[in-house]
């Protein structure tokens, strides 16, 4: 493990530790939270007895549908506006501005016109992910190098096999940062719309064992959903990472 | 080098763009309500009469100002947390190497999930929108704040030293200027989050503010106060995001 | 057969349509030109003559705005004929493929036969001295080498014609003198065609058995330079008289030019 790590790991069980502490003195009272050492047993308690299977399928299943989609969507219509200059130009005070507009403003919207079932959840997801793709898409086919094109025009490649064989594999690692991005958006998402207003999933169960005080189920649920993130990140990022090293970049 | 001329014609053809996609969007808008009808959508000329009509109505301003109020608390601790932090950690560099991941390990989480720790701690008052929404915007600010740092040339502080300047000129005059255009990047950012965070916490277990305005509309299935309320709300964050963004790039070409 | 040309421009002018703001640009022509089959031609000239384009238009990549261009009897329309390598200024090494397989791209598309990919890749790289970097990425490997593989790539397809453009620009003095007694060995080994185009005066003069030179933009040939090399040389024909001649007549013509453009660009200040 490198020194930076073993820091990290320490500075983790130090906050771990401090908290035990203050719930095992009473400064925290059992309300608010138990001792993480219990919350790590009502954890392995929790997944055992198999009761939240149905909200994880429910919420990674409805993530993956959000994700792919924005994927599908987001990487077809950057490289359809890749070619089209002026309606780019028209879209990308969208693109800008976009992350700065709350867009679970439009969850009770959703509601209302798809009732409340998995739609609306999905396309928050959809809508928090796709410009994400979209954007990171755009950066990685402005870099490919005209240089790259020519040479691919001199091996007599056609339309398809130029895209499939230079463009792709070129901006590859960028599309990488976009699907990182979409991974955290959907899963906000849709956990983020299932928490506010819901019948099922992790967000819901978090809410429901919330009003009814019921920190056993509550908190080791946080915690799943924290390590579910971590781990996708933690993984593409990773990937990301190698792609890059072997460009020697980054 | 851009002439004055050449970059009054971009701006005015960035003004020509932005204002062909309001229309185009406002047409989309239209187009859908002519195809779905009124028991999903409302027109954009009855969201907009609505909208003014709220504007108008006695019982809505205690809402606006209550999530103004949230909202305006959030990001000033947001901006005192963030700033302190985001300093901290770019002039300690391992600190600011040990813990810069995770704070962008952060920034990725479904914060929702973390809420209902907000709420046990602090109550169902105001405090935990505030906290939550604090939460949301203090990341950014740490992060850009930290690279803003991080980045400042060593040369910058040398010539601090040569001009036999004391610390606090130092980074009165060189520092806090060079490391200006990141650190307006992360309060930009910030700004946005803290709002999202807000109205976030607010559709959650509030009785007041623009949130719990919205998530009421669902059970009067109200169509269009909550459309009447997301445009106003879509409108604020885009109008002050763009503001930012041009300060931003003003800030930018100016290094 | 023989004395057909193996490259024919005639009356051959490139204009760049005018885009958003910028006026139209009268790049090339009008430009006549003949390549003998196997000749290695080099092409020198002021920045901005419009060089490239002229490599560009007998590649096929950019379209003549009037004239015509044949390859081989057959006249280029829109696309790279079969037959033609080419080899850029910039580095075109595919930085997601390792060098092996960045010189076997364009086998592979060609779909040949997996041994014979093979065989070809395996002397490719002993010519080009990249054995031991095989399995290397282009980002692990300097810029000299790079062109390397670009040019290892262009090579495998055993092309008839080809066209370089300033292919050993960004190397220093010592590697550029090596790389092109490589290329003779290798023009001599393949019996293609080679246009080259490059800026550095000695290196036109020591490489090519014909030398172009042309005007300031728009450029046009304005002077042909033989100079009448054995065919089997390499850099020490430096230190023949015949080269020095060569070269001042080559700079003689080439000043001129180079002052028009540089007058050109003073009074655009």
């Amino acid at each position: 493990m490198t020194r930076l790590n073993l820091y990290r790991l320490l500075v983790i069980l130090a906050a771990i530790g401090t908290l035990e502490g203050l719930c095992l003195a009473g400064a925290i009272d059992r309300i608010t939270m138990q001792p993480p050492h219990e919350i790590a047993r009502d954890f392995v308690r929790l997944l055992a007895s198999g009761r939240m299977n149905g909200a994880i399928r429910k919420t990674l299943g409805n993530s993956a549908i959000a994700f792919a989609m924005a994927l599908a969507a987001g990487i077809s219509f950057a490289a359809l506006l890749h070619g089209m200059r002026a309606l780019r130009a028209t879209l990308d005070p969208l693109f800008a501005t976009y992350y700065a507009v709350p867009v679970f403003a439009f969850y009770p919207f959703l509601i209302v016109v798809f009732g409340l079932g998995d739609v609306p959840q999905v396309l928050i997801g959809f809508m928090l992910a796709v410009v994400a793709v979209i954007v990171n898409t755009l950066n990685g086919l402005d870099r490919v190098p005209r240089v790259l094109v020519k040479a691919a025009r001199v091996h007599r490649l056609g339309r398809l096999r130029m895209a499939t064989s230079i463009t792709l594999p070129f901006a590859a690692p960028y599309i990488l940062t976009g699907v990182k991005l979409a991974v955290a958006y959907a899963l906000i998402g849709v956990v983020g719309s299932e928490f506010i207003m819901s019948r099922g999933g992790l967000g819901y169960e978090i809410s429901f064992a919330y009003t009814n005080f019921e920190n056993a189920t509550m908190y080791p649920l946080i915690v799943l959903i924290l390590v579910i993130s971590i781990a996708l990140n933690a993984l593409l990022t990773g990937w990301e990472k190698r792609l890059l090293a072997r460009r020697g970049q980054r | 080098m851009t002439t004055s001329v050449e970059e009054r014609r971009q701006r005015w053809q960035a003004v020509r763009h932005a204002l062909l996609l309001i229309v185009g969007l406002v047409l989309a808008w239209q187009a859908l309500y002519l195809w779905v009808g009124d028991i999903a959508l409302a027109s954009p000329l009855e969201t907009v009469r609505y909208a003014a009509r709220l504007l108008t109505t006695d019982t809505f301003y205690p809402h606006l100002r209550d999530t103004m109020l949230a909202f305006a608390a959030g990001y000033a601790l947001a901006v005192v947390l963030g700033l302190s932090i985001g300093f901290w950690l770019g002039f300690h560099r391992l600190s600011g190497e040990v813990l810069e991941p995770m704070v962008v390990a952060v920034y990725s989480l479904p914060k929702v999930t973390l809420y209902p720790i907000l709420l046990l701690a602090f109550g169902l008052g105001i405090s935990a929108k505030i906290a939550f929404g604090t939460l949301h915007g203090v990341i950014p600010i740490i992060l850009f704040t930290l690279a803003a740092v991080r980045n400042i040339k060593p040369i910058l502080l040398k010539t601090g030293r040569a001009l036999k300047l004391t610390p606090l000129q130092t980074v009165r005059t060189i520092l806090f200027p060079a490391a200006l255009p990141e650190i307006f990047t992360g309060l930009r950012v910030g700004f946005s989050l803290t709002l999202i965070g807000t109205l976030l916490a607010e559709m959650f277990a509030s009785q007041r503010g623009l949130g719990f305005l919205l998530m009421n509309g669902i059970g009067l299935h109200n169509v269009e106060l909550i459309m009447a309320i997301t445009l106003m709300i879509v409108a604020f964050a885009a109008t002050v995001s763009t503001v930012l963004l041009h300060i931003d790039h003003r800030l930018h070409r100016r290094v | 057969m023989a004395d057909t040309p193996h490259v024919t421009l005639r009356g051959v002018r490139k204009v760049f349509a005018a885009q958003g703001g910028t006026p139209p640009v009268d790049a090339l022509g009008p430009v006549d030109l003949d390549l003998a089959r196997g000749e290695f031609f080099a092409v020198v000239g002021p920045s901005g003559c419009g060089k490239s384009t002229l490599l560009e238009v007998i590649a096929g990549l950019t379209p003549v705005t009037e004239g015509s261009v044949a390859f081989e009897g057959k006249a280029i329309v829109g696309e790279v004929p079969d037959g033609v390598g080419v080899v850029f200024q910039e580095d075109a090494s595919l930085p997601w493929l390792d060098v092996s397989d960045n010189i076997a791209f364009g086998l592979r598309h060609a779909g040949l036969a997996a041994a014979e990919r093979d065989r070809r890749v395996r002397r490719a790289l002993e010519l080009m001295g990249l054995v031991d970097f095989a399995r290397s990425y282009p980002a692990q490997l300097s810029g000299g080498m790079r062109q390397r593989v670009c040019i290892a790539r262009t090579l495998v397809m055993e092309p008839r014609l080809i066209l370089l453009d300033e292919p050993f620009g960004a190397l220093d003095q010592q590697t550029r003198l090596l790389m092109g007694d490589e290329l003779l060995r290798l023009w001599r080994q393949t019996g293609a065609t080679v246009f080259l185009i490059t800026h550095a005066l000695d290196e036109a003069a020591m490489l090519a058995d014909r030398i172009g030179v042309m005007s300031a933009r728009p450029g046009r040939l304005i002077d042909a330079v033989e100079t009448g090399w054995p065919r089997d040389r390499d850099s020490r024909i430096v230190e023949r008289p015949e080269f020095g001649a060569v070269t001042a007549r080559l700079w003689k013509t080439l000043r001129e030019e180079s002052l028009k453009t540089l007058g050109a660009q003073l009074r655009a200040t």
